[in-house]
């Protein structure tokens, strides 16, 4: 099981020191906040991609290689990668070089983007979002996959005779997990490659990712990657603990109160008891967290949501501290009833590995 | 066969007015159709459920509840009061952050009260087009109620419109409706799903 957190990296005010942090003290504190991951023992920090304020994170892998440089063991990722958006040849490019330069410390995790004005301002069309995301991906894959790529396609300028340098680390490109929550499409490609498929599991009850997790899952059997149980799964997650659990309540509710998405609407009772947002102690969000795998079956990565609704870097610091307290016992609890046929998380050393043992197979 | 109906009263007062002229309505079309079983539901009571389900893009437990009531049911009565030219933000709060394909080929009824019986094509120029963007099975008779028709002398035409729109619902429902519902399937076959396992579909 990997454990880590993922930013979508927007500027809130903080609603109770009236301050607003400048997009300069924002990218320099996602980087502080990744460092701290590392330090507390954590496995992934993953960034969101946007295009329009307030979110300052635009480009990905330039935030990803930079605190790279600074960290040992994070794995870094994306919390979406833009398929839509984004030309396919660039990703391929841009993340084959986080790739060396991070030694395959890092994967990425596509999605589609919902915000309906950066489409154009790529000159694309969002009511061709999964076309554009089945298309992009075909041609990612090959890019990645053959060293020279002769195609054509609806949305690209085609390409005759085109390789993608760097080629990936290793002769194995980067693991990839696909985000959605709605779309069964995505979930069928996340099936027929036999890639990771993520649900955010935030904001929302968790009833609502179940049917496209299970129908993943069932899709990756069908096309011959393993059984159902042995599909690659990534779950979100948020909380706020302090060691006592009305403490957390009362420093949290005004944040959670004047919050974006869900702010001015449910009370934070309400909202912990329908949504996977856990606000109370260590041992209570330990609780919750295991309850995910009783739910959603037996998963491979899980990643919380801690810098959010303008709480300051202090506390998000103080946060990863507590949840690195409880970390070892979340390791272990999940190792526990995880069945020994239900694979472990990808790791690029991990997918070097099982493609020697392949060579060696086939020789 | 029991006959499900839900009853959505969009009246914000309480007594409401809307409330009776949709028990009105139900009282009609328990006559009509005999063996039906009703759960009327008043979405006054629901207000906060309803604007936190706009905000957050969930429904709370008892607001999911009503939609998969909608959902179920064999046929929808819907009732509102009309405030300035149409129906109240309440209601159409309640159908924006319902499915949107929930009530594909359901016979729905139409009924609306209204300070003045100037109000009375709003039912026609507000709700009518509201359903059929649903794709509901709507009604032929929308029946307006205005101040004037609780009166004594205007009962009866009340009631004979109410009587011809429950008729109406009831041949709908005993008839093959629309021969449409809700697609819950994932529909593994449609173009851009097979394009994936086959990129020369494309």
């Amino acid at each position: 099981m990997q454990i880590g957190i993922f930013t979508v990296g927007d500027v809130t005010p903080d609603p109770v020191n009236g301050t607003t942090p400048t997009e300069h003290e924002r990218i320099k504190a996602t980087v502080e906040i990744a460092k701290k991951a590392d330090e507390i023992g954590l496995d992934v920090f993953a960034t969101g991609e946007h295009h329009n304020p307030p979110f300052v994170p635009s480009s990905p892998t330039t935030t990803l290689a930079y605190i790279g440089a600074q960290t040992k063991n994070l794995i870094l990722s994306t919390s979406t990668t833009l398929i839509t958006t984004n030309d396919p040849v660039k990703i391929a490019e841009d993340y084959a070089t986080l790739q060396h330069l991070v030694d395959g410390r890092m994967d990425l995790m596509l999605g589609r983007g919902n915000t309906a004005p950066v489409y154009p301002w790529f000159g694309k069309d969002i009511s061709k979002g999964v076309e554009l995301t089945i298309e992009n991906y075909q041609l990612l894959r090959k890019l990645w996959d053959e060293p020279v790529v002769n195609w054509e396609g609806k949305f690209r300028t085609p390409l005759q005779g085109f390789t993608s340098t760097p080629a990936p680390l290793d002769g194995v490109a980067p693991f990839v997990w696909h985000g959605s929550i709605r779309t069964p499409e995505v979930a069928e490609l996340a099936a027929y490659y036999g890639d990771g498929y993520f649900a955010n599991n935030i904001f929302w009850p968790k009833e609502h990712y179940i049917r496209l997790i299970n129908f993943y899952r069932q899709r990756y059997a069908h096309y011959g990657h393993g059984d159902p149980e042995q599909a690659i799964v990534g779950l979100g997650g948020q909380f706020f603990m302090r060691k006592n659990s009305q403490d957390a309540v009362n420093e949290f509710r005004p944040y959670f109160d004047v919050a974006p998405v869900y702010g001015h609407g449910p009370s934070l009772e309400e909202f912990t008891e329908a949504t996977p947002l856990t606000v109370g102690s260590p041992q209570q969000v330990l609780e919750r967290t295991l309850q995910f795998a009783d739910f959603f079956g037996d998963y491979q990565r899980q990643l919380f949501l801690v810098d959010h609704a303008g709480l300051p870097l202090k506390t998000v610091l103080e946060q990863l501290d507590l949840l690195g307290e409880i970390l070892p016992t979340m390791r272990e609890e999940f190792a526990k009833r995880r069945p020994a046929n239900v694979p472990d998380a990808p790791t690029h050393a991990a997918r070097v590995d099982a493609k020697n043992a392949e060579k060696e197979v086939q020789a | 066969m029991t006959v499900s109906i839900v009853a959505l009263s969009a009246g914000l007062g309480e007594p409401s007015t809307t409330r009776m002229l949709a028990d009105k309505v139900v009282a009609s079309a328990r006559e009509r159709l005999g063996d039906v079983s009703v759960e009327v539901v008043s979405l006054r009571e629901l207000a906060h459920d309803i604007t936190d389900a706009s905000l957050t893009g969930f429904a709370s437990a008892r607001l999911q509840h009503v939609y998969d009531q909608v959902a179920a049911a064999d046929a929808l009565i819907v009732a509102v009061p009309i405030f300035k030219v149409s129906y109240p933000g309440l209601f159409k709060s309640f159908v924006d952050a319902m499915e949107t394909d929930a009530i594909i080929g359901k016979p729905v009824l139409l009924a609306a009260t209204g300070g003045t019986a100037r109000h009375s094509l709003a039912i026609d120029m507000a709700l009518r087009p509201l359903f059929s963007y649903l794709q509901a099975f709507i009604v032929p008779t929308g029946i307006f109620a205005s101040p004037h028709d609780w009166g004594s002398s205007g009962e009866h035409a009340l009631q004979r419109r109410i009587d011809r729109a429950t008729g109406e619902l009831a041949s709908m429902l005993g008839g093959g409706g629309t021969g449409r519902t809700r697609e819950d399937e994932i529909d593994l076959f449609s173009d851009t799903m097979l394009s994936i396992s086959n990129p020369d579909l494309r």
